[in-house]
């Protein structure tokens, strides 16, 4: 008979979001499980050995490990019970509880928890979601495996490549396998401006003179067993290729950053509704889903370009999971196709403290931008940004009165900009 | 990778000192330069640096002799020449790892003679890679 686990908190996934999470809740008094599939704590931060991480929280340039060890070495002075090499394989509600199974190198265990927090990460997209034609062979590549290989494994996957997407892995990526002796012939990208920071266009191309192509995309690839070139097009408007642009160009791998994706499975085996702008669950401000007593923070919940909000996310989770209280009152905030998402997209009118932290991309490049919050008639808040680019997302710390939050109408989020050309 | 003075004439740079990227324009005034568009005075002193001296920091690995850790990370402790990465990338590729060092040991001193050490940034290789199991609580 197995032996069933009890904890007020676990935390499934020990990347940034899921360590945050985890101390935080340990800190506030609650058993904390924390598990992880992998040998090591630390998550995608591992294979991350740039620099740049931890501005905002330590002000401070450091690569991703040494960032991830910042909470790493907090854990043994926690009372967080770590379970690596292991996987939950099944996660259900009963009575007031949530009841996992795990499955470690020892066997299957059963665990019982009040608070589950989700902070499973994000994937990537692959070339069959992006529609890339033609032959099955190796040499393509996620930015993300590529990286695992050169910087984990120490072997370099390319002598000569073409980077799609101009994600900020992708941007990264080029630069590490140039300084490891690769060609990067070039970086193409379907939308009309770069998906990345454009710090990282100009530390990571600009510098090694990578050019960056955009409008322009891959659109077959071709080889036996091994890659041996690609086929780019023009892309019009709408992002379809143009006939008669194709070019062939000749390289062994073809590396993608075409975008990430909330990793939502246990998400979705709770039933906890997903938005589909973020593909990640809708959360209330304290993160925590539509599902009382069920979490989500990270990369799960929405994808980020900073760790430190990362970090921060996770710490608002654990913070909440650790508090008993599951009674709720939930307005809505929404935001109109001017932005990509907001988040949260619920608010608690029962919660205490007025101030909530919004996070929010723009839907497009726009220039000299006024953010307007605001509920019926009545404006909350009025915000001017320089400049608003999707790869960038904006925090913003909202003061909110419980008079304020009477009343069934939504918050709502709009901007108005010159768009940027 | 350009090492001397840019012509003098108005150009954007986008500052890397932080996340927010500051997009700074800089005008050719009294053969001197005006800065505008940068949120912090950090990215005055970017702009400048970027106009006579670029400076980077450089992350890269290091191969090692240990088969479950093949090869670790490091970094420079400190800024080097823009003009010096090819060759610092070089000269750290040189070094072979063959002790189990841990985050911020040296592993290249002054490298190149750029005053600048180059750090591990990993624990990896000093990491038990051996399961934890919970024994549960409460």
């Amino acid at each position: 008979m197995t032996q069933i686990l009890s904890f007020d908190v676990t935390v499934i996934g020990a990347g940034p979001a899921g360590l945050a999470a985890a101390l935080e809740a340990d800190k506030n008094g609650a058993s904390v499980l924390l598990i992880e599939r992998e040998a090591c704590l630390g998550g995608i931060l591992k294979q991350c050995i740039h620099d740049g991480f931890g501005l905002v929280r330590f002000h401070e340039k450091l690569s991703g490990p040494e960032y991830a060890e910042r909470f790493i070495s907090r854990l043994p002075e926690s009372g967080v019970q770590v379970s690596t090499l292991s996987f939950v394989s099944h996660a259900e509600k009963v009575g007031g509880n949530y009841y996992i199974t795990l499955v470690t190198r020892d066997g299957m265990q059963r665990v019982r928890t009040r608070s589950l927090v989700l902070a499973t990460g994000c994937r990537e997209r692959t070339s069959r979601q992006i529609g890339v034609h033609g032959h099955h062979c190796a040499g393509v590549f996620t930015a993300g495996s590529a990286q695992y290989y050169t910087n984990i494994l120490g072997e370099l996957p390319t002598r000569r490549c073409v980077v799609l997407g101009s994600g900020d892995i992708g941007l990264i990526m080029a630069r590490r396998l140039t300084l490891e002796g690769a060609e990067v012939v070039g970086v193409y990208e379907a939308k009309p401006t770069p998906s990345g920071l454009l710090r990282n266009v100009s530390q990571c191309l600009t510098d090694f003179d990578i050019p960056l192509h955009t409008s322009k995309t891959v659109t077959r690839v071709f080889g036996d067993q091994r890659l041996s070139a690609v086929e780019i097009s023009d892309v019009d408007e709408k992002m379809h290729p143009i006939p008669g642009t194709e070019q062939r160009i000749e390289c062994d791998a073809l590396i993608l950053s075409v975008g990430l994706i909330p990793e939502n499975e246990l998400a979705e085996s709770l039933r906890v509704p997903i938005d589909p702008k973020t593909k990640g669950a809708i959360v209330d401000e304290h993160n925590q889903t539509l599902a009382d007593g069920v979490f989500a923070c990270g990369n799960a919940l929405h994808v980020n370009d900073l760790v430190d909000y990362v970090s921060e996310s996770g710490e608002t989770a654990g913070r909440a999971a650790a508090n008993s209280a599951r009674v709720r009152s939930l307005l809505d905030a929404r935001c109109d196709a001017t932005l990509l998402y907001v988040v949260p997209q619920r608010i608690d009118r029962m919660q205490s403290k007025e101030t909530r932290v919004f996070f929010f991309r723009a839907a497009r490049d726009m220039d000299n931008v006024v953010l307007t919050v605001s509920r019926g008639n009545d404006i909350l808040l009025q915000k001017k940004y320089a400049h608003l680019r999707p790869p960038e997302m904006e925090r913003l710390p909202l003061s909110l009165s419980t008079a304020q939050l009477e009343g069934e109408e939504p918050i709502r989020f709009h901007l108005e900009g010159t768009r940027d050309e | 990778m350009n090492d001397t003075m840019k012509p003098a004439e108005a150009t954007e740079i986008v500052c890397i000192v932080c996340p927010n990227g500051c997009r700074i324009q800089c005008t050719p005034s009294d053969g001197g330069y005006v800065f505008s568009g940068n949120k912090c005075p950090r990215g005055v002193e970017y702009a400048k640096s970027e106009l006579t001296h670029p400076m980077r920091s450089l992350t890269t690995s290091v191969h090692t002799v240990f088969a479950d850790a093949p090869v670790v990370s490091v970094r420079t402790d400190g800024e080097i020449e823009k003009s010096k990465i090819r060759e610092v990338v070089a000269a750290i590729g040189a070094f072979t790892v063959k002790e189990r060092i841990k985050i911020g040991d040296v592993v290249v001193r002054n490298v190149c003679q750029t005053g600048v050490d180059v750090i591990c940034t990993t624990n990896r290789l000093i990491e038990s890679s051996g399961r934890q199991t919970a024994k549960g609580a409460s």
